[in-house]
């Protein structure tokens, strides 16, 4: 083994290490949260394909939608090269993927075009977050620090993609020296490679060695802090879109628990039956309450604001952001999920997901519209976070605006929101005629 | 003029005493039985049906709220509590269809009543109109509209609940008039700001209020006419139209009203 392998495989398991121990936490954050059954998994695959590998919800605004679906696509192709170069430095071999031929040349061709598509990308997208006022990158959760991850996370980007292009220059030219050809087909470093000339021997494998370890120390320590951004995005977000609402978004997830009590009600032989377990707690106010999807939601948002871009009540100024929502989310189970873990699923911290991070105010500003819903490119539902915030402060908290409380007591009373009689439905069609 | 026959609209209990059963229920719904606006609809609606001898029914004084303002605001408790009275009398009719002019019940009654057994065919009434208009290849020659310029505002519940753009706007093309589509419309439609029970309480602080920046876009248009398919969209624009003072040269209906007008009945 040569000290070079040595290296690499050392950093290769301390990354894994870290990775499983950062994984392996959120798992079990997730064992506090709520259940929910997946059902319709081939509609679901459908969905994933469509949304995810297809990016069609992110093309609803066509140009950065666009870019961003060349990032995508970009990562996908680039990822055949970053497993060659794991494999590469794990056995001491040089592209050992070339094996492949035609199929090789296809991947290398591919990611070479795709590493300078995405590098501009990421310059468009970074020249819009810092030079240009988008209404979207902004709002009263976007701290400083929010801003910083996306800064920091589109820079790593733009530095993988760089080392990338640099690895392949120096490698095209490394290999022009030795006469020995190249492997694989890049279009756009072997234009580079040409421009390049007057570079001795010993500086080309030195910036060739460089650009190598530089690119999978980045992606290595990348992936090690995503987990921590705002940008596990970049792992979630498929796996998201499969778990993600697959109904039409007007329907709403029935409590099961409530209609056990309900027919309990209207069924007075079974009011006796049975009522021996203690009531489940109804809807959601604090992160133990919300399923797991609900949460899988909140840890692949990425804080791109379209939801909230597009929300009538944050449109006009209410408090209501649907991205704050999911960032909340995220935000509580960071803060509670550690004495979870430590304590069991009783833990009590004083504080809560509804009242120290969303207010009633926001909650009941939202006109269930689902336009956050529609706008999401990954397919998270806001709404439904939303609703089962609602089934708390009305099923245990009795906490309703006063409007609602009324129209409640007027449909419980007289079957309709407003305080007419029932008798008195069909008067609308008393003196109706037709012209013949 | 022309004489005029008087309507009599059939109940499900009627038909039921006399051994019938129509193939649709028309589910008028609270809005449509107690909105003063709304019943309007609800009557042009019941005229369309009766000129083209459509064989339907209304549950009448049975019907009770389908509980939707219910459930999305957060009272699942009554919306079951609605949602099983009402799936327990339609079933007891033995109905297969339904139609309806409310998209927040044609929601309901489509994508929740199942889990709570209640299986049926569901219509908004622009679907309905829509097949109507195809089956009986109906064609507008009155020009009551066509020097109007009509823009149609897409109710969520119909829109984005249920991706059903077109059918209004295949009624709203049937009849002569300039058609104008507003900004943000279809999928990206904005709300009226009367959804998820906004409708029955005070607006949260804010810069405006929904319905107006929603009525000033369509304003924006020129449109004479706002046409809408929704009780809750009707009464928030109408009080836009209002508040904004565009009365004089703006009016809002609904698309079944627009058919019944210009087909004169």
């Amino acid at each position: 083994m040569t000290t070079k392998q040595l290296l690499f495989t050392l950093a290769l398991l301390l990354t894994i290490a870290a990775f499983a121990w950062t994984m392996r936490r959120i798992f079990l954050y997730f064992k506090f949260t709520g259940k929910y059954r997946l059902e319709n998994i081939p509609a679901r695959l459908i969905t994933t394909i469509k949304i995810a590998l297809g990016q069609t919800k992110i093309m609803r605004h066509p140009v950065m939608g666009f870019l961003h679906a060349l990032v995508f696509w970009g990562f996908m192709v680039i990822l055949v090269g970053s497993i060659e170069m794991v494999l590469d430095g794990l056995f001491g071999t040089e592209r050992m993927l070339q094996v492949l031929g035609p199929v090789y040349d296809f991947f290398m061709a591919s990611g070479d075009v795709f590493a300078a598509i995405i590098a501009a990308s990421i310059v468009v997208f970074l020249f819009r977050r810092l030079f240009m006022n988008v209404r979207r990158f902004y709002g009263t959760e976007m701290k400083p620090v929010s801003k910083a991850d996306a800064n920091i996370a589109l820079t790593f980007i733009l530095l993988l993609m760089v080392s990338l292009l640099g690895m392949n220059v120096f490698y095209v030219l490394e290999a022009n020296n030795h006469g020995h050809g190249i492997a694989g087909l890049y279009p756009i470093s072997q234009i580079f490679a040409a421009q390049v000339t007057g570079i001795d021997q010993g500086h080309i494998y030195f910036w060739h060695e460089f650009n190598w370890w530089f690119h999978i120390l980045l992606i290595f320590l990348f992936a090690n802090i995503l987990p921590y951004s705002k940008h596990f995005h970049v792992f979630m977000s498929v796996p998201n879109v499969f778990v993600s609402k697959i109904t039409p978004l007007g329907h709403v997830d029935n409590m099961d628990s409530i209609t056990k009590e309900v027919k309990l009600m209207l069924d007075p032989n079974a009011a006796f039956a049975e009522s021996s377990e203690a009531p489940p707690k109804f809807g959601v106010s604090d992160i133990n309450d919300v399923n797991w999807v609900n949460y899988m939601n909140a840890l692949s948002c990425t804080e791109c604001g379209r939801c909230t871009a597009v929300c009538p009540a944050n449109i006009t100024g209410k408090l209501l952001s649907p991205r704050k929502i999911m960032m909340d989310v995220r935000a509580r189970m960071k803060e509670k999920g550690p004495g979870l873990i430590k304590h069991g699923a009783g833990y009590d911290d004083n504080k809560s997901l509804l009242g120290n991070y969303i207010t009633e105010e926001e909650l009941w500003a939202c006109t269930m519209c689902n336009a956050c819903a529609e706008e999401c490119p990954i397919n998270i539902n806001q709404p439904a976070i939303i609703l089962d915030m609602r089934r708390y402060l009305v099923l245990e908290k009795s906490a309703a605006p006063s409007g609602l409380n009324t129209a409640f007591t007027n449909i419980e009373n007289n079957g309709a929101p407003w305080q007419y009689s029932q008798q008195d439905r069909m008067n609308w069609a008393e003196e109706l005629y037709l012209k013949e | 003029m022309s004489e005029k026959k008087k309507i009599k609209v059939p109940t499900m209990a009627e038909l039921a005493a006399a051994g019938k059963k129509p193939e649709w229920l028309f589910w008028v719904g609270s809005a449509g039985a107690f909105d003063d606006r709304y019943k309007k609809v609800t009557r042009e609606f019941v005229k369309i049906l009766t000129y083209f001898q459509v064989d339907y029914a209304v549950l009448g004084v049975e019907e009770s709220d389908s509980g939707d303002v219910a459930r999305r605001a957060g009272n699942e408790m009554l919306f079951q509590m609605q949602a099983l009275t009402n799936i327990e009398l339609i079933n007891a009719y033995g109905v297969k269809k339904i139609v309806t002019c409310c998209p927040h019940d044609f929601n309901t009654i489509k994508n929740e009543y199942p889990e709570l057994g209640g299986h049926y065919e569901v219509y908004h009434h622009s679907q309905f109109l829509e097949k109507l208009i195809s089956d009986k290849n109906l064609n507008i020659e009155t020009g009551l509209f066509s020097d109007k310029k009509i823009v149609f505002h897409d109710p969520c519940y119909l829109g984005r609940a249920n991706k059903e753009y077109e059918a209004p706007r295949t009624v709203l093309g049937k009849i002569p008039s300039t058609k104008l589509e507003m900004r943000r419309n279809r999928s990206f439609g904005l709300c009226c700001g009367a959804g998820g029970g906004q409708m029955f309480k005070e607006a949260e602080k804010g810069d405006k209020e929904v319905f107006i920046e929603r009525t000033e876009e369509a304003i924006e248009t020129g449109a004479d006419i706002i046409a809408t398919a929704c009780p809750f969209c009707m009464v928030m624009l109408t009080d836009g139209i209002k508040y904004k003072n565009q009365e004089e040269r703006m009016k809002n209906y609904d698309i079944a009203e627009l058919l019944s007008m210009s087909l004169g009945l």
